[in-house]
């Protein structure tokens, strides 16, 4: 076990493209780190790096406080799981799981203990004579999972590993990926695109965008106090809602209705300026099953366009009403955010309880919490802060 | 799909008509070589005397005696040892191909088309001029050396065919498992590629095998002569008989290793091999 050191981390190829720029990144020993990002933003680039399956062009990287730049993989003592599983298809489960114990000449006693002790953890023993073709999706996951445990390494190092899974197998190995960690207590640097898997698997997230690590930090933290647009959009779901707003002294004029700026808002905030206000879904609320809060937050009508019953929860879209939308659009573009800036980004989603009375095309009364709003600037996409306020939490 | 009785029957008439047509020729050979001298030009299909005097004839003598025994063994150990040094080979430079981006890779590959393509009758003269002084003339590296250029390329090709088949990330795996670009090779590509190397290898000793032209220009005597340039030097009993008899039994004998090195290596030849490694 050890921790992984990026310390200025740079990949660049040939063509001049930085796929990683200058990453700085401590991973504790014993740490879930989770690595997110949307395609091509450089994360499976860096874990490579930390393979070393890709040279790293600039930077150090240590394992265990030892410099291996220059090292090979075979040296590096650390497992990957791939997100084709890369079985070796010549091979029984339990040839592919000894196989590295087999080239450290391992004896062949012990290689069968150890296999037979990891089959057991992933309860895979009636699987072990079996080869790969023979079995399912999630087998092959765990036989995959199992190579890596098997030989003990410094740290396990996984490429978006659930993502061939089918939804509902991908939750049930998740759990057992978590709980599999915490019990083995390696370090683990785990990349996935999937904000859902970032936000419930580690202890920690990093998110990346285009090369450039963004922020850093638990999932709570990520979700409440992201730095900038980008992590505000990603880290959530549904996302984040991104309005136009106009800050007018103590006050923010949205297109629906006027919020009061939060005191320390007010010191970030100064003066008449135009920004992006996010609010999360589950800050609004139906104004009839506010009660005693009703105080506390603001009232405004919308029509609602639609409504989707999860059960548990209802989400209402209306719309915005801006005449600004492409502002917020382009900002959005700009932060990289290209899902929501395809979108129509002016409806506004809001999560209510499902005791809500909301009807489709009807108008209906809706609570908000100003106490909740983030302010983001639309030019930079950086957050609209205090110095020295809660917000340093961020970094 | 379904086929109905009226398609099947099409089809089998069609493989019963190719399968004639390419088997007559055969089995009129070995027709042939079991008749007596005296019925050879009889023109009947099946013999009226069977007989094993051809064969016998072939082996009469021993090594030093039968003109047949030496030249078999050339034929075996040259179309062996080109097979095995053209498969070494081809793998290593099909696996660079294959998986390294290195500037000249598409010029190598067209070199390697190119050879390929080249008519070898035009390189016998100047092979013949050059195995002379060299000393190669008339030894096995002077045969094997241009089984070689001509066979590569065909090795190459379809070895690198099969390793682009296979996912990338099996050796990725295997070098974070510990192992070193050789071992990867070595343990995880080579056997996976195995129906490959095997169809490389059929391909090679055939044409190795068959080879008559740089066999007849390049050899002199029994000391490297194979099978099918030593056939033409056969003589029958008399000066006025036709060795036809001997030759068609010596041409249903070098048919055999043919026969058998196919059939030993399509069993291995087993498609989707690499089912099972990744995902779909």
């Amino acid at each position: 076990m050890a921790d992984i050191v990026l310390d200025h981390v740079t990949k660049k190829y040939g063509d001049g493209y930085e796929a990683v720029k200058s990453m700085d990144l401590e991973i504790q020993d014993g740490e879930f780190m989770i690595l997110v990002g949307p395609s091509g933003c450089g994360k499976s680039t860096a874990l490579n790096m930390i393979a070393g399956l890709e040279d790293i062009s600039d930077g150090e990287l240590k394992i265990g406080g030892e410099l291996v730049n220059n090292r090979a993989p075979k040296d590096r003592d650390i497992a990957m799981v791939f997100q084709n599983y890369a079985l070796y298809p010549h091979m029984t489960v339990r040839e592919n799981m000894g196989f590295a114990l087999k080239l450290a000449k391992v004896d062949q006693k012990e290689i069968n203990q150890k296999v037979e002790e990891a089959a057991k953890t992933l309860d895979l023993t009636e699987h072990l004579d079996r080869k790969p073709a023979n079995l399912s999706g999630g087998q092959r996951q765990r036989v995959a999972m199992g190579r890596a445990i098997v030989r003990e390494p410094k740290a396990f190092l996984m490429d978006e590993p659930l993502s061939n899974l089918d939804a509902k197998l991908r939750v049930q190995m998740r759990t057992e990926v978590a709980e599999l960690q915490s019990r083995l207590g390696t370090t683990t640097v785990y990349v996935t695109h999937d904000q859902t898997e970032a936000m419930t698997l580690g202890d920690r997230v990093a998110v990346m965008r285009s090369g450039v690590l963004q922020q850093v930090d638990t999932p709570a933290v990520l979700y409440n106090d992201p730095v900038n647009l980008f992590v505000a959009g990603f880290i959530g779901s549904p996302s984040m809602n991104f309005i136009h707003g106009q800050i007018r002294g103590d006050e923010i004029e949205l297109p629906f209705t006027t919020l009061p700026l939060s005191d320390e808002l007010k010191r970030a905030a100064s003066g008449d300026r135009e920004v992006i206000a996010g609010l999360r879904p589950e800050h609004f609320e139906d104004a009839e099953l506010v009660g005693d809060h009703l105080g506390e937050g603001v009232t405004f009508e919308a029509k609602i366009d639609l409504v989707e019953s999860m059960g548990s929860e209802l989400y209402v879209y209306f719309d915005a009403g801006s005449d600004k939308a492409d502002r917020v659009e382009q900002a959005a573009s700009e932060a990289g955010l290209e899902e929501l800036a395809g979108g129509d980004s002016n409806q506004i989603v809001a999560r209510l309880s499902p005791e809500s009375s909301a009807k489709r095309s009807e108008t209906l009364k809706l609570w908000v919490d100003p106490e909740r709003l983030l302010l983001f600037d639309p030019d930079s996409g950086e957050r609209i802060r205090a110095e020295g306020g809660s917000g340093d939490a961020g970094q | 799909m379904e086929h109905t009785a009226r398609e099947k029957a099409l089809w089998t008439i069609c493989l019963t008509l190719v399968l004639i047509f390419a088997l007559i020729p055969v089995l009129w050979i070995i027709s042939l070589s079991f008749k007596t001298p005296a019925t050879i030009t009889d023109q009947s299909f099946i013999p009226t005397e069977f007989s094993f005097d051809n064969y016998k004839s072939l082996f009469e003598g021993g090594i030093s005696e039968s003109p047949f025994i030496k030249p078999l063994i050339n034929s075996l150990g040259i179309a062996l040892i080109t097979t095995f040094i053209s498969i070494i080979l081809a793998s290593f430079a099909a696996y660079a191909i294959a998986r390294l981006d290195f500037p000249g890779r598409s010029v190598m590959l067209a070199g390697a088309l190119a050879i390929a393509m080249f008519p070898p009758i035009s390189t016998v003269g100047p092979l013949f001029d050059m195995w002379r002084s060299l000393g190669l003339y008339d030894t096995w590296p002077g045969l094997i050396i241009p089984y070689l250029t001509f066979s590569l390329p065909l090795a190459i090709y379809t070895l690198v065919a099969f390793f682009r088949e296979i996912p990338w990330d099996l050796e990725k795996a295997a070098q974070v498992d510990g192992a070193t670009p050789f071992q990867a090779f070595t343990k995880v590509i080579v056997p996976l590629a195995a129906p490959g190397m095997f169809t490389a290898a059929i391909l090679v000793f055939i044409f190795a095998w068959n080879d008559f032209l740089f066999a007849i220009s390049l050899t002199s005597s029994d000391a490297s002569r194979t099978v099918p340039a030593a056939l033409a030097f056969f003589t029958g009993d008399s000066t006025f008989t036709q060795p036809t008899g001997s030759i068609a039994a010596a041409a249903v004998l070098v048919t055999v290793p043919i026969i058998i090195f196919v059939l030993l290596f399509q069993r291995r030849i087993v498609a989707g091999l690499t089912s099972g490694a990744v995902k779909g």
